[in-house]
Order: C-alpha cells, then structure tokens, then sequence
C-alpha cells in the first residue's frame, strides 16, 4: 500500500438543512492515511454535520466526496466502505441498540459477515482493550452515560475499521476513562479525526488541529496555552523539561 | 423501569432450554385457552401453579402479577351475572342474576389464571433477550423479531425522553389545572414526544448503517437441547393432551 494514501476528499463541499442559512460553505478538506486530526471549533459550527456527510449519511447539496480514492455518487457506494470507517457518534444512546453489550459489540462484526465465534472472540478482545472485559452481559440501557460511551467506542472499533471518526468521545468521562481513551488511541496504529473541545485531549492524541468557521475549515492558527503541570519528582533539584 | 424480576435464577425451569420453554408455553396456553369444562381447567391451574412452584420464584411478585390481571377480570364477575341470560335466575332485590353468568366468569378467571401462571414460569424466566433469540430460533420472521426487540430497548429511550419533558416543564412550577394553559403544554409535551422519537429513529438507523446493516439480525446465544430439556417438553406435552382429552371427556 503507498504511504500517504489518501483517504477522504471533500471538494466544494456545500450543505444546509434547511433554505436560509447554509451549514457548510463550498469546503475543502483532505485526509491521508496515518494522519491524527483533531477539529475543535465552536458549538453549532458543523462539526457533526461534517462527520455525517463523510459517512454519506447525509448528502451534500453541491460537491464531491471522494473515500479511499473512489467517488461516493450512491448509497451503495457508501454501503461499501462504512466498515472501514468507524464513526461514534456524539449521542451514545444512538449507537447502542442490542440489548446486551456482547451483542451490540458483535453487532458490526457479524454484518461484516464473520462467523459467530470470530465475532464473539473479536468483541471480547475489544471489550478487553478498553478495560471492559467484565461488561458482556450488561444490559445497554442499563448502564451510566460514561459506560455507554465506552461501550460505543468498543462497537466502532470491533469492526477494526482503518480510519476512526469520534465527535466528542470524552464527553461525559471521569478522569480515569479519559486516560484509557487516550491511551487506547496512542496505542492503536490507526488514522483518525476527532472532535473535541479539550485542548490537553488533542495535544496528546492528534498532530494537527484545524477549526471551522463560517462553513469552512481552517488550520488552526490558535497559539495554545501549553497546560505544563506534572508531579515534580525532582522537586528542588535543577532541571530541565 | 420495565424489570425482569424472574429471569435471574438457577430453578429446573431456568435450566431447560429457552425454545423448548416457549413452544411449551405456547403449546399449552392454546390447550388451556381452548377448554370450556371446569374439570380440566381446575387440572389446568393446578399444573400451572405446581410450575410456578418449580420454577422457584417469588410467591409475592408473583401473588403481585396476577392481582393486575384479576382486577380486570373482576369487570367480567360484575357484568357477566348480570346480563349472561341463562334459565336460573335469583333475584337480589330489584336486580336478576344468572347463574350462567356467574359460572362463566368462574371459567375466565381459571383459564386467566391458568395460562398466566405458566407464561410466568416459563417465559418470564428468561431475559428479554433471549425470548427474542428463541423466537428466532423458533423461525418466527426475522422481520418481527427485529421489531421486538427495538421496541423494548427503545420504549426505555422514550420513557426517558418523557421524563426528561416532565421534568423541565415541572422545575419551571408547571401545575396541570383545568385551563387552556395545560391543555397546550399536555399539548406541547406529546407533540415533543412524537418528534423526539421519530428524530431518534432515524439517528438509530443511521448507527446501524454504519456498522454495516443489511436487514439481518443475527443472534448469538447457542441453545443447548439436553436431556432435561426433552424430558421437560415430553411432560409438558404429556399434561396438555392429558387436559385437552379431559375436555373431550367431559364436554361429551
Ligand atoms: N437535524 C437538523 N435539522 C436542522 N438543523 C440542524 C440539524 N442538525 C444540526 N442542525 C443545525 O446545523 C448547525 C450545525 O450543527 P452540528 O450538529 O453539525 O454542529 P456541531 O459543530 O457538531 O455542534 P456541537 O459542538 O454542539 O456538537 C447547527 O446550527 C444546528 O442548529
Ligand atoms: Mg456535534
């Protein structure tokens, strides 16, 4: 496979959902393999809109997606390549819908046409991974806002997609789960674009922020406060970071 | 919260294999349904209580279940002696009662009874879940399965989704009275409802396609026909034609 493939290509991309006013206006945007890209933008900006029309669960009004270098035009084309484009999406209570967590790990898998026992054995694995290794038999809607989260995060990456697409995957998540997501992210050899509006969160898991504004993307010029607090060991011996 | 009380557990019943259950179940309320003499229904409540017992289940929550359901059939005690016109009649002052009433409402509650007590011994044992997996197995369209279990894990969203409604409009010192102002708001909050859930349902779907969706639900319990379970349907089976043919006897 060449390095630096390109995976997703928006060009001129508009899109509204409704006559006045415009969400996206004529975007460019560009994403190659093993590129680790974090959008933080304002609320309402067209954040998840963007994810959406990558998915081609939305269609724009003007414009072209081109997805691992082959035109999107129809909903089959779309069909063919979900799977190796993982989205969470920002509401938890969308993504889950078996009623216990096993199946709704497994959910992805079979469809991908795995037979049950890889299924099972792949969903275990990723329960693992996160940490979730005793929740198989949780019933989804049973579990806390945070949980529901993780969970989703484990239904995405059971399909073992190439590319991740996480609008706001921390949202809801104690220190602790936060740290496991981050870590998770670092371990896995994956390219991927996250949304968040944590600052700390992008600068340890992605190598580029961009911002959108006015329907568009921009790279994000921002000089970020470098938040600079770790235990200091040394305490009052001289060093050096 | 729709809770499932009875399906933890670790009775006979719990041990025997989901389908077998509920061709069981479904097997012997039709048989039961199906009977009109008292002697076979009276046969009926009495093997439906002794599962019940077998199946090692709060005697209370269950006493609970069916005191809903004998609430309504009380309406048939009141009505039916009333109006079921037989040839005997006793007369309580001014009104008529027939005995033919009286002894079809006596038939209602044991069938109820009955078929109630097996259905809880037998299904309500189970998770949700894996009733919607035995419906599956049992080649019940995949279609209906589907819907099944979507509805139970979406019915939970809704509720919420309601109360979440409830809950702003109560913090904001909202009291239904008898005024145009309550009526618009009971208005408002069904009408918020309908577009919640329909919005969600498609945000569902669009999670589905994601995860590569073709109309296919697979499931993934393996079900285990032991022995138990074949001794299990073979007595069930047993009991039910033994009450069907008691019904054929007594029904001359
Ligand atoms: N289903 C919809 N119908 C109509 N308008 C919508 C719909 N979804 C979003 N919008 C509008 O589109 C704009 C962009 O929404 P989007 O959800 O993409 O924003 P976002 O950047 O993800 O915001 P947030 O940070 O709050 O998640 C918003 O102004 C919103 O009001
Ligand atoms: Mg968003």
């Amino acid at each position: 496979m060449v390095k630096n493939q390109k995976i997703i290509k928006m060009s001129g991309i508009s899109f509204s959902y409704s006559e006045e006013s415009p969400i996206l206006k004529d975007l460019d945007f560009e994403f190659f393999k093993g590129d680790k890209i974090g959008i933080i933008a304002p609320n309402g900006s067209g954040k998840t809109t963007l994810f959406h029309l990558m998915m081609g669960l939305l269609k724009p009004t003007s414009g072209s997606v081109e997805i691992f270098g082959k035109p999107m035009e129809t909903e089959q084309d779309f069909a063919d390549i979900r799977h190796r484009v993982g989205l969470l999406f920002q509401d938890a209570d969308d993504q889950l819908f078996c009623p216990t967590v096993l199946e709704d790990v497994a959910f992805g898998p079979l469809n991908m046409g795995k037979s049950k026992k890889e299924a099972i054995e792949i969903s275990k694995r990723t329960l693992d991974f996160l940490g979730l290794s005793d929740f198989e038999n949780r019933i989804t809607f049973k579990l806390s806002g945070g949980e529901k989260k993780l969970v989703s995060l484990a239904t995405v990456l059971s399909m073992e997609p190439e590319v991740l697409l996480l609008d706001e995957p921390l949202t809801g998540l104690d220190t602790k789960t936060r740290s496991t997501i981050t870590r998770a992210l670092t371990e896995m050899n994956i390219s991927y674009i996250i949304i968040s509006h944590n600052i700390e969160f992008l600068e340890a898991t992605t190598s580029k922020t961009v911002t959108m504004r006015d329907g568009k993307i921009y790279a994000d010029q921002q000089v970020h406060v470098h938040i600079h607090d770790h235990a200091h060991v040394h305490g009052n011996v001289p060093h050096k970071h | 919260m729709i809770e499932e009380p009875f399906a933890a557990g670790n009775s006979i019943i719990h041990q025997i294999d989901p389908r077998f259950r509920v061709a069981a179940a479904t097997f012997y309320s039709f048989a039961v349904a199906l009977c009109y003499e008292f002697q076979p229904l009276i046969v009926a409540l009495t093997v439906s209580l002794v599962s019940v017992l077998l199946s090692g289940v709060g005697l209370k929550t269950v006493l609970k279940r069916l005191a809903i359901v004998n609430v309504f059939i009380l309406l048939f005690w009141i009505v039916l002696p009333l109006t079921y016109k037989g040839n005997n009649v006793y007369s309580l002052g001014p009104v008529n009662v027939y005995l033919a009433g009286i002894i079809l409402a006596a038939k209602i509650t044991l069938k109820s009874n009955a078929i109630l007590m097996v259905l809880i011994s037998f299904i309500a044992t189970m998770t949700f879940a894996t009733l919607g997996h035995s419906l599956s197995r049992l080649r019940i369209p995949e279609k209906l399965v589907f819907l099944l279990m979507i509805t139970y894990r979406y019915i939970f969203v809704i509720q919420q989704e309601y109360q979440k409604i409830i809950r702003s409009i109560k913090i904001r010192g909202f009291k239904p009275k008898t005024t145009l102002h309550t009526y618009k708001t009971f208005a408002y909050v069904i009408g918020m409802l309908l577009i919640r859930a329909s919005e969600r349902a498609d945000r569902v779907y669009n999670a589905m396609r994601c995860r590569g969706f073709n109309g296919k639900y697979y499931s993934l319990t393996d079900f285990q026909a032991d022995a138990k379970s074949w001794v299990f349907v073979t007595v069930v089976s047993g009991a039910t034609l033994g009450i069907l043919l008691m019904e054929v006897i007594f029904n001359g």
